[in-house]
């Protein structure tokens, strides 16, 4: 756990970089700090493991004063990887990953260990990437070598300054995309400092969005998006603050589970009656396993059918848990219809995903905001 | 490399095979050209010039060039380099000439100005090798938590090399041909044999001296450039290549 109590910042210029802010970031969230340049999150981040001396204020790392540790101690204890990585140019890339296991004395084997589980972790083959030099390496690659040294010796904590600012787009979001995923399985403490507002909102647990200095918002994304706390968070948010929070959002949050099915092997009288109480003109046709086989409409039902599996409209779009509302929206609108199966393993369906839905998860969100100018924290 | 040392063996080759030539059959008239004992007797001297010269210079080079790039001195780094470059604007020939005044002519003189001037290179690139490495990687050492001196001697250190020996050899190239000029103070060396040569107009002697000393240039050029290639490391070269 980490936090700041009332920490600011003056260079020896004068310059106020950062201006009494309080922040704690809870064990396995990911906190990014996001603001326009020169708005002070590298200072901020750097006041962490003492790469730059605080002005006033204290840094607790659990519960630990941070001005009490020995700050070599302090920062081998704490990733760290920058946007111009940084990597040594004179090192292999198992060297460069075993830098701090080396500092805090592991063995030759174990480092050597680390740095070859590492670079699997990161999806590249140790077995061809080990012994090269970073000149050897792609752009993605050395970024990713660069995540991977930061978590060499294992750290709790991350700090991480823009570390994907330096790829190309598609690049960045395969490794945003990883990133996550390992994220999920390590559970690090971390701070993410990026002023792209699409990657805070992606990465983020919380964000804490900074103004010169000054921390205006730290909520979560879903809650930046809802509720701007001023003009400047929603200037910084932007005007496709629907689009953002359709991409943050998932296809469980607005789903409704366990909606009304038919067997597959269910007589085609059954199928009707069924339609007509429910008051509808299609239904979800599942197999004895709960598996999603189709859809089923009344149309189609119409006049002399053999057996239902003939008639069932099998290629329709469908949607995973996990899936973004952006995306799922792009689905509907693909296929061209207003309902959209939410399939788990297996193709087991876990609920239904319906146009109307989502239109009203994402009004709802600002019918908060409407409600008034009151600021959830 | 390779070329570089097949240049070398040939031109190194070349020019001393000349001074035997001009020292066996280079008798014209009155004059004989200096005797092979001679001779060797000057390139020693002209040895011990440029080596005790050079030794001095890297000692007191390096120490003061890595000095001034730690925290605590930093501001003289480029002024001091700034006044390195402005020395080694100087014609060796008016740097050999003030000397004199000051210090008198022969031997040690002669030391004094070959270690102002090869001084420069060295004290230069030393500063310059640390100073040019790239920021983000001392940053990204110091935020894993290494302390100033495993940064200093397992970063800056391997990094700087190339540059501080390049300097090195700069300077010891630069010494040798200041320190055939370095006979007009009455230093000793190859450049006593160019300028009796001279001040007779005797075409073999001043060739017997100024392929010595171009020999000489040559040779520590190229073991020195061998020491370089050795000293970079692996991780550097491949960067180079593929520039
Ligand atoms: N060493 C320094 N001396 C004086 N002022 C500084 C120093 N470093 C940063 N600043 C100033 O402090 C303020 C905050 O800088 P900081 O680097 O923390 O911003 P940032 O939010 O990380 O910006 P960016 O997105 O451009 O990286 C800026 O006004 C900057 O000019
Ligand atoms: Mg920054």
């Amino acid at each position: 756990m980490i936090k700041l109590e009332n920490v600011s910042k003056v260079y020896p210029d004068g310059t106020e970089a950062v201006n009494s802010v309080n922040l704690e970031i809870k064990e396995g969230e990911l906190c990014v700090l996001l603001g326009p340049s020169g708005c002070g999150k590298t200072t901020t981040m750097k006041m962490i493991n003492r790469l730059i001396p605080i002005t006033e204020g204290k840094i607790y790392i659990d519960g630990t004063d941070n001005q009490e540790l020995d700050e070599n101690e302090l920062r081998r204890d704490i990733g760290y990887a920058i946007q111009e990585i940084g990597l040594f140019p004179h090192m292999t890339v198992a060297e460069n990953i075993a830098t701090v296991p080396k500092l805090k004395g592991w063995s030759k084997s174990e480092a050597r260990n680390r740095a070859d589980e590492l670079l699997e972790l990161m999806g590249m083959d140790p077995s061809e990437h080990l012994d090269k030099y970073p000149v050897e390496l792609s752009g993605g690659q050395r970024q990713r070598v660069g995540v991977a040294r930061s978590l060499g010796a294992n750290p709790p904590i991350m700090l991480m300054d823009e570390p994907f600012g330096a790829i190309d787009p598609i690049t960045r979001d395969n490794l945003q995309d990883e990133f996550l995923k390992i994220q999920e399985e390590i559970q690090k403490t971390i701070v993410f400092v990026t002023h792209d507002i699409n990657e805070a909102i992606k990465m983020g647990t919380k964000i804490a969005l900074l103004k010169v200095g000054e921390l205006v918002q730290y909520s979560s994304p879903a809650e930046l998006l809802a509720r701007p706390k001023n003009q400047f968070v929603r200037d910084f948010v932007g005007t496709d603050r629907t689009l953002k929070s359709m991409r943050l959002m998932r296809a469980k949050d607005a789903m409704k589970p366990s909606p009304k099915t038919v067997r597959l092997d269910s007589e085609v009288s059954v199928i009707q009656k069924k339609m007509k109480e429910n008051e509808v003109d299609y239904l979800i046709v599942t197999d004895g396993s709960n598996r999603f086989r189709g859809w089923i409409r009344a149309q189609d039902l119409e006049g002399d059918v053999g057996s239902v599996d003939e008639v069932l409209s099998k290629d329709v779009g469908s949607v995973s848990r996990e899936t973004a509302l952006s995306d799922a929206l792009s689905v509907m609108l693909e296929e061209d219809v207003a309902n959209i199966p939410v399939l788990g393993k297996d193709n087991k369906l876990e609920g239904i995903l319906t146009f109307n839905d989502l239109q009203e998860v994402i009004g709802e969100t600002y019918t908060e905001e409407g409600g008034g100018r009151q600021v959830g924290s | 490399m390779k070329g570089k040392r097949i240049m070398s063996s040939i031109l190194i080759i070349i020019m001393v095979g000349l001074a035997i030539y001009y020292t066996l059959y280079g008798s014209q008239g009155w004059y004989d050209p200096a005797s092979g004992r001679d001779l060797l007797l000057r390139t020693w001297e002209h040895i011990k010039l440029v080596g005790i010269a050079e030794f001095l210079a890297i000692t007191v080079g390096i120490t003061a060039g890595l000095l001034i790039t730690r925290s605590g001195l930093k501001f003289l780094a480029s002024p001091v380099t700034g006044i390195a470059n402005v020395g080694l604007a100087i014609p060796p020939l008016a740097l050999v000439a003030g000397v004199s005044p000051f210090f008198g002519i022969g031997f040690r003189p002669g030391i004094i100005a070959l270690f102002i001037y090869s001084l420069l290179p060295v004290l230069r690139n030393a500063t310059v090798g640390i100073e040019d490495i790239d920021q983000s990687v001392i940053e990204s050492a110091k935020g894993m938590g290494m302390s100033k001196l495993q940064i200093f001697k397992k970063i800056e250190l391997p990094l700087a090399l190339p540059v501080i020996v390049s300097g090195i050899r700069y300077s010891t190239i630069l010494c040798v041909g200041t320190a055939a000029i370095a006979a007009l103070i009455n230093a000793g060396g190859l450049g006593q044999i160019i300028m009796r040569g001279q001040s007779v107009n005797f075409v073999s002697l001043m060739m017997q001296g100024a392929l010595l000393t171009a020999g000489l240039a040559v040779t520590l050029d190229w073991l020195l450039s061998e020491v370089e290639e050795k000293l970079t490391p692996e991780g550097l070269k491949l960067g180079k290549e593929s520039e």
